[in-house]
């Protein structure tokens, strides 16, 4: 059976080859998100990072395009705000935890959010992780502001 | 059925059925929820139901795989599963583990705690002490099968399928990976859900389907052989690299678009070559196989997968397309036909073949069987033309004119009233095919056309 030893080592011998390059190219990547692409973590970015995972909210919105397709992209939620508060960080702020507060609207045929129980520190957390995460170098992705 | 342990599998099965069943509902009732937003919103909000539509879907697929290997690797190797005990310890685990996961999800307990409460990342939300028992549970499973196969025939189906089981559960460990940066936590998200889909279960399904094509279509193994490395070649050498279509705008770097867009583009050929392959077996096999059904479940998986992942993954594929459509209602159609063309259609197709040979029966309920496949896929297919035509218009009214999400929602009311409507038929369909299989009857209503002689 010449021809299918030779297929079996073509496909490991193949295999091996483009993972090894993938390998290399993920490496080279990780490189560049830690050093270019993303900003330098804070203690309270990352605490942000676990208040969305611990409530699921990618179950419902998507982040840089990946997730649920329930609610808004939220990748660029913190420019959306800025732009909406005439560029000022602190109202910018101050408005998504409103928001976020205010939830559920419990109004009639409109897509409801939970009720989140967050401190005031979880609140801040997560609005520090969506900043940070809308200073990441996405190659002007998404195409508009809204997302 | 030649060999006793292959019976372990019917227990897997019926495991795999009750998921289904649950997924499925589950996937109704989210579309109910778009269509009426306050349904549950207070009790079991969106992000929970999602969950457990997801989630089911993931693990039944996977409970399939392992009855499947339950199945043939007997066969291939001929010889009994190495311990059949660990088997049934293996399932029971993983039942445990589902029950915990819905319990957990649905009261939402030990919310926060790090290792009894849900997770956050999509698809992966179940608790670390499932996430564990999994491992457990693959671990006994790739013990089982892998000595199984090392003392008994080795043959190159079976060694495609280990390949493929081995690789899910290495990469499953990406699990338990969770950088703090974004960027790269998606980075490597991306090497469990892609790595999956699109390389290692890849490989189950050419296994799968090389050895449904020797029973059913009774080719020599000598032909499938020569396949099924290709096959094997084809999908892992375009898959791997492929990855880079999902890394285009995480933070990754732009070199990522021309890699992902060429490699993935080349994705479409090992489901093209899957076509040629079960058609080609079909058309120079030996044997009329009574079970038309299988075959056509069969048949039927290669073309819609085809469909599904190439087709529909190639539609937004390329950089330029996926920079407007990326995370659109096209993602979702995509995901949907693909999901079921390729793996559930490849489970359905197995116990189609499986189940009258675990219950000693001839096969039975054809007719009801093959119409449960027609009218499961119309529904299926139907779902994903709404879906696209409403990724298309939120395409254009978000992406293109800028226009505010909620707003573009709005637009979509009617897509997501068909989609509710096919879903719905999808699930009646399920529930035919489940009455096909599980419940026994006399007679045919139209029997098969005689086995003329071999
Ligand atoms: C059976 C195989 C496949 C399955 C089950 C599958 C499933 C999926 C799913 C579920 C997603 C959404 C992931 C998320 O939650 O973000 C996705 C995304 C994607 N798939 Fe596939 N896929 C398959 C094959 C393919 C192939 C062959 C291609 C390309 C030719 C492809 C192209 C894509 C692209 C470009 C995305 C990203 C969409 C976006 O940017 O939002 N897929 N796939
Ligand atoms: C066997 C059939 C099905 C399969 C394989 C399947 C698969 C999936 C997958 C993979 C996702 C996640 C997609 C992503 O993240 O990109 C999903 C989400 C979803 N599915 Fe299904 N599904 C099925 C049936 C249904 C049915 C019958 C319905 C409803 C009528 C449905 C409604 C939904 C909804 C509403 C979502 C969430 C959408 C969102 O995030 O906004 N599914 N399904
Ligand atoms: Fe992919």
């Amino acid at each position: 059976m010449q021809t299918k030893s030779t297929a079996r080592n073509i496909f490991f011998g193949g295999t091996i080859f483009f993972f090894v390059v993938f390998v290399l190219l993920v490496a080279h990547s990780y490189s560049y998100i830690v050093n270019v692409s993303t900003p330098p973590l804070t203690d309270s970015v990352v605490r942000g990072k676990k208040v969305w995972e611990e409530n699921a909210c990618i179950d419902c919105h998507t982040l840089l395009g990946e997730g649920a397709y329930y609610a808004p992209e939220l990748g660029n939620v913190w420019k959306r705000y800025l732009a909406n508060n005439d560029n000022d960080p602190k109202a910018a702020r101050e408005a998504i935890i409103t928001w976020i507060k205010s939830m559920p609207t419990g109004v009639e045929g409109r897509r409801q959010m939970p009720h989140f129980d967050l401190t005031d520190q979880q609140l801040n957390d997560l609005v520090d992780f969506f900043e940070w995460t809308s200073k990441i170098n996405t190659q002007n992705w998404p195409p508009n502001l809204a997302g | 059925m030649k060999y006793q342990s292959q019976k372990i599998s019917l227990a897997y099965f019926a495991f795999a059925m009750v998921l289904f069943v649950v997924q499925v509902l589950m996937g109704v009732v989210i579309g109910y929820v778009y269509l009426n937003p306050n349904f549950l919103a207070e009790v079991l909000p969106f992000n929970i139901l999602r969950m457990l539509h997801t989630n089911s879907l993931i693990v039944w697929l996977l409970t399939g795989f392992f009855g499947i290997a339950y199945y043939i690797i007997p066969e291939e190797a001929e010889r009994e599963i190495e311990n059949p005990t660990l088997a049934y310890v293996q399932l029971a685990i993983l039942v445990l583990g589902t029950a915990g996961v819905v319990v957990t999800y649905i009261f939402d307990l030990f919310h926060g705690n790090p290792f009894l409460g849900k997770q956050g990342r999509e698809f992966i939300e179940q608790p670390v002490w499932v996430q564990l028992g999994i491992v457990v549970a693959a671990l006994i499973f790739l013990y089982n099968v892998t000595m199984t196969v090392l003392k008994g025939r080795k043959t190159a189906v079976a060694n495609v399928l280990l390949l493929g089981l081995w690789g899910i559960a290495i990469f499953f460990l990406f699990a338990f990976y969770n950088p703090a940066n974004l960027a790269l936590d998606k980075m490597f998200w991306w090497w469990i859900v892609h790595l999956w889909v699109e390389g290692v279960w890849e490989l189950v399904m050419a296994a799968v389907l090389a050895f449904l094509m020797l029973k059913l279509a009774g080719v020599d193994r000598e032909m499938v052989e020569k396949w099924i490395y290709g096959l094997a070649a084809l999908s892992l050498f375009t898959g791997i690299l492929g990855t880079g279509h999902h890394y285009y705008w995480i933070g990754t770097p732009a070199y990522w678009q021309w890699i992902g867009s060429i490699f993935s583009s080349l994705e479409v050929v090992p489901f093209f070559a899957m076509v040629l392959f079960v058609f080609t077996m079909v058309w120079k096999g030996q044997r009329e196989h009574p079970n038309k059904a299988a075959l056509l479940w069969t048949l039927g998986c290669a073309v819609l997968a085809f469909f599904g992942a190439g087709i529909w993954g190639f539609l937004h594929t390329l950089a330029p397309v996926n920079y407007y459509t990326h995370g659109t209602q096209v993602t979702m159609s995509h995901g949907h036909l693909a999901f079921y063309g390729a793996y559930v259609c490849l489970n359905l197709a197995f116990i189609t073949y499986a189940m009258p040979k675990l219950l000693g029966r001839e096969p039975y309920n054809q007719v009801l069987n093959m119409v449960s496949f027609w009218v499961m896929t119309g529904a299926m297919a139907f779902i994903t033309f709404a879906l696209t035509f409403a990724g298309a218009v939120q395409t254009h009214l978000q992406r293109v004119r800028g226009e505010n999400f909620m707003d573009v929602q709005d637009e979509l009311t009617l897509f997501y009233l068909f989609r509710e409507g096919a879903g719905v038929v999808v699930l009646l369909a399920v529930f035919l095919y489940l009455y096909s299989v599980f419940v026994p009857r006399e007679k045919e209503i139209i029997a098969p056309a005689a086995t003329p002689a071999e």
